[in-house]
């Protein structure tokens, strides 16, 4: 594997040199500047949906989701400005009233991202109407649940089960609001011909939308499974 | 009424010296079904089969032109400029012989007999012909962008998905002259080295497919598609996609996985089409109307081209001209050209005697724009400064009776069930932007609302992914720059200045 | 003891007392707080008629009847600073799931009193009517501050109220903890 040439840029008035084609995303990380992220997840392709990862770059007006955006050399970034500040919490409020988020009786309480989202950027309330959604509740699985009523359509579960599991069960159906994520030609799940029963869609679900019935959900979680899979496979 | 003509040409004994033919949409869409009898440009309005014999007694046989019929808005085609509508309404789009007689295909035999791709590219660039269907990127650049990328095969594809409501200035291109779309492509594809070209069209519109099929057809029988182009190396093949009733598939990354058979969702740019486009090869997406144009510039010559409109935006644009308005219909204009010359010149000003209240330019995420701003020419940048767009080139006139938070209210609502459902800001977003709109217009409303509102309206515009949700909140921004007024009528004295709003409330009382 | 002590209140709406046992979970800093504060209405205080002039009302639970909302608007205007004490006040919480059914008072009134297979079952019809949807406060009336969390730690409310009564303004980044 040839390596990349290193380039030169500037995140938060740090100097950073990365291989060229890294992400702002990830060449923050690797410097130890953490930047929000909801929808995107180590090992998979980037989707840039969830929009908290934007960041301002000097010298444009537009704002660039670092999960995606190729750091280019001399490229100066911004990831903490009061505007980014105030875009996320919004972002996190619209996703919070998009559907019920009521984390008191949601399994994946005090491990969920959008909570810990809402914690560290101090949402402490949402000024948007909420929206209380009646979305089914699929549980004939064996053991797999959806709860359709928490999903943020991050699509990580969609991604995971297309590019590591091979499999391809799980996808979305309609738009706008309506967006859900189906199983099959939209089966139930027990009746689902496709689905492995991996788990890894619970694994990676950054709510409390795909869980594992009868199981604690410290034990579910385990989001770094798509990057230890991916890695170990580029290791050959 | 062709049948009806036909047989009063038979009966009158003047076959020989006239032919009666079909044609594609002249663009007065109020006074329809429009006759035009040629030489001299004389149209018939609202025509009957009872007239069918009139016209033809006495304008063909006698030479005297039927006046008290004779279609009497001469300002409505004075102040345009058609270009790219040269064709629309004069020739038969089903035969591409009427194509070919009027100069169809002339401009593709000049480029491979005389031109190097290279130097097709330069004409249009210098042409400064800039991308119609709404963004206004330069088109020479992107073609330029698109032959300069190393990865083959390339290719072109036709964005025909017009799915604004109220705008059907490409379904009229397609139906009226299908084979000035197919120069333009095969152009392209000369210009940036592609081979294949896809025409995506939605498929809500049945006519403008047949045609353009039929169109196809021809121009592969004719040798004008296919291998060895007029005899040359050239070859190039066209294949028509359809919509499945998306409007966001009409953005210019959805529009390729859509071709490619998948979920029309939009994708983050970099990497660019013109790098990484259908099964990621290089790719132009160009909007029809802009591709129609190239075959003019090529014939003509870029200098030509830009005598019309602007230095800094040459051209003509087609617009779809509705609402609460005398002269609806599709119009062609120079660049430049003022909303009150369009509204009131072309358009003969406000129907029923009303009162102008506001234009809404660009389509359902365009910006509505109140009376002072009518003097506001029409290019990109200047549309762009009073928070509107070009967008599908969609202007919707309204008039007193018209109440702007329920006009935001509406388009809005357009752009949530048109949402594609990936970014936060578009999808879970502008439903929550729609609830304050519902409480604002059923009197629930709080002065608080309205800085939500703007707030809400400020991110989504900043925050989403494609040009969807970047410019849907432009008609709740317009609204607010201009008619704010209104709102704090809704909000502090629960009252709708034109009746529209709170009308639900009174029927529950 | 030279400076007049800050008037506080606490109000218990549709919630189920925890944000008040997380308020005396403060332990010994509520000796602390009490030489402050003076507590001018509370459910644990015997007062029956909420006072004027309050500074600061903390007060816990969803608006989910007719009777709350009129307290909820009581409060407001005699409050100079209200606070959203706990996820119910917040966000609505367990008080709004019902939110997710249409013309959920009755469905949640016909699920509690008809459902049970009981001779007698009826809808009492002496309770305040249930509003169609429970609310979170700010959806109501003007909320200041906002404490989330299920419920709230008492570290958090300390932190608020101190910051509060030294009239600085607290800071929620990472302190804002749902659940």
């Amino acid at each position: 594997m040839t390596l990349n040439p290193m380039i030169t840029l500037k995140i938060d008035g740090v100097q950073i040199s990365v291989p060229e084609g890294t992400t702002i995303l990830k060449a923050a990380k690797d410097n130890g500047i953490l930047i929000p992220t909801l929808c995107d997840l180590e090992g998979l392709t980037p989707y840039g949906g969830c929009r908290l990862c934007l960041v301002e770059v000097t010298g444009s007006p537009k704002l660039f989701p670092a999960c995606i955006t190729p750091a280019s050399p001399g490229m100066e970034v911004t990831t903490n400005s009061d505007r980014l500040k105030d875009y996320r919490r919004t972002a996190v409020q619209m996703l919070m009233a998009e559907r019920v988020h009521i984390c008191a009786v949601c399994v994946a309480n005090d491990h969920c991202e959008l909570q810990a989202l809402a914690n560290q950027l101090g949402v402490d309330h949402v000024a948007l109407e909420r929206n209380f959604t009646r979305e089914q509740i699929d549980s004939s699985h064996d053991f797999l649940v959806i709860d359709r009523n928490r999903c943020i359509l991050c699509t990580r579960c969609i991604r995971i089960c297309d590019q590591i599991e091979g499999v391809h069960t799980l996808d979305l159906k309609l738009r706008s609001k309506n967006t859900e994520v189906i199983m099959d030609l939209d089966e139930s799940w027990g009746n689902s011909c496709s689905c492995t029963s991996c788990r890894k869609c619970a694994k990676v679900c950054p709510v409390g939308a795909i869980y594992i019935e009868g199981e604690p959900i410290t034990q579910t979680k385990n989001r770094d499974v798509a990057e230890f899979i991916t890695a170990r496979r580029n290791r050959k | 009424m062709l049948k009806a003509f036909e047989d009063a040409v038979k009966e009158f004994g003047v076959e020989n010296i006239c032919k009666v033919a079909r044609t594609g949409c002249i663009g007065t869409c109020s006074v329809g079904p429009a006759v035009l009898v040629d030489p001299g440009d004389y149209l018939y309005q609202c025509v009957t089969l009872e007239n069918a014999r009139e016209i033809v007694q006495k304008h063909i046989v006698l030479g005297e032109p039927v006046k008290r019929i004779l279609y009497n808005n001469e300002g409505y085609f004075q102040k345009q400029q058609r270009l790219v509508l040269r064709n629309a309404g004069k020739i038969d789009p089903t035969r591409i012989q009427d194509y070919i007689s009027v100069g169809g295909y002339f401009a593709l035999a000049k480029c491979l007999a005389t031109m190097t791709p290279q130097g097709v590219v330069d004409e249009i660039t210098n042409s400064g012909l800039r991308g119609r269907g709404g963004a206004g990127f330069p088109v020479g650049q992107k073609w330029s962008l698109v032959a300069r990328a190393h990865n083959t095969p390339k290719y072109i594809v036709a964005n025909l998905d017009e799915g604004d409501p109220g705008v059907f200035a490409n379904r009229t291109l397609a139906e009226a002259d299908p084979h000035a779309i197919i120069e333009g492509m095969l152009i392209a594809g000369y210009a940036i080295g592609a081979q294949k070209g896809y025409i995506y069209i939605r498929s809500e519109y049945p006519l403008a497919i047949q045609t353009l099929q039929k169109a196809i057809a021809q121009a592969k029988d004719m040798n004008l598609l296919g291998d060895n182009i007029l005899e040359t190396q050239h070859k190039f093949d066209l294949e028509l996609r359809f919509g499945a009733g998306a409007f966001v598939a009409g953005e210019e990354t959805a529009i390729l996985v859509s071709v490619e058979g998948r979920r029309a969702q939009p994708r983050p740019r970099p990497p660019y089409p013109a790098n990484q486009g259908l099964w990621t090869k290089p790719t132009l997406i160009q909007n029809v109307e802009s591709l129609a144009n190239a075959p003019l510039i090529v014939l003509n010559g870029w200098a030509w081209f830009k005598s019309f409109g602007l230095p800094n935006c040459t051209g003509t644009k087609c617009f779809s001209l509705t609402g609460e308005i005398n002269n609806p219909g599709l119009i062609e204009v120079p660049m430049g050209i003022t909303l009150r010359e369009i509204v009131y010149d072309i358009g003969g000003g406000i129907s029923n005697g009303k009162k102008f209240k506001s234009v809404l330019v660009g389509g359902p995420s365009g910006g509505c724009l109140p009376e002072p701003l009518l003097e506001a020419p029409i290019d990109y940048d200047s549309l762009k400064k009073v928070g509107a767009i070009m967008g599908s080139g969609g202007i919707v006139v309204l008039n007193e009776n018209s109440c702007m938070v329920d006009t935001a209210r509406y388009f809005t609502d357009f752009c949530i069930e048109e949402s594609c459902g990936k970014c936060t800001p578009c999808r879970a977003g502008l439903a929550r932007v729609k609830e304050i709109f519902d409480r604002i217009t059923t009197g629930e409303g709080e002065l608080n609302d309205i800085d939500i509102l703007e707030k809400a309206s400020e991110y989504i515009s900043n925050a989403s992914l494609c040009g969807l949700g970047q410019t849907a909140p432009n008609p709740i921004l317009t609204t607010l720059r201009y008619f704010r007024e209104e709102y704090l009528e809704h909000i502090v004295d629960k009252k709708c200045r034109a009746g529209v709003c709170f009308k639900n409330e009174k029927a529950e009382e | 003891m030279s400076a007049k002590k800050t008037r506080v209140a606490t109000v218990w709406l549709s919630g189920c007392s925890g944000c008040h046992m997380s308020f005396l979970d403060q332990d010994e800093r509520l000796i602390e707080l009490a030489k402050k504060i003076q507590i001018v209405h509370s459910p644990i205080a015997d007062v029956k008629e909420f006072p004027e002039n309050v500074d600061v009302t903390l007060i816990e639970g969803a608006v989910a009847n007719e009777e709350q909302l009129e307290m909820l608007k009581k409060v407001r205007t005699r409050t100079r600073v209200l606070v959203s004490l706990g996820d119910c006040a917040v966000s609505g919480n367990v008080a709004a799931l019902r939110n997710s059914w249409n013309n959920s008072d009755m469905a949640v009134l016909e699920r509690a009193y008809k459902a049970p297979e009981d001779l007698q079952a009826a809808i009492p019809n002496m309770v305040p009517k249930l509003l169609i949807k429970a609310r979170p406060l700010h959806e109501i009336v003007k909320v200041d501050f906002y404490i989330p969390g299920c419920p709230p730690s008492a570290d958090l409310i300390n932190y608020v109220l101190t910051e509060l009564l030294s009239g600085r303004t607290p800071s929620m980044e990472g302190r804002a903890k749902y659940g």
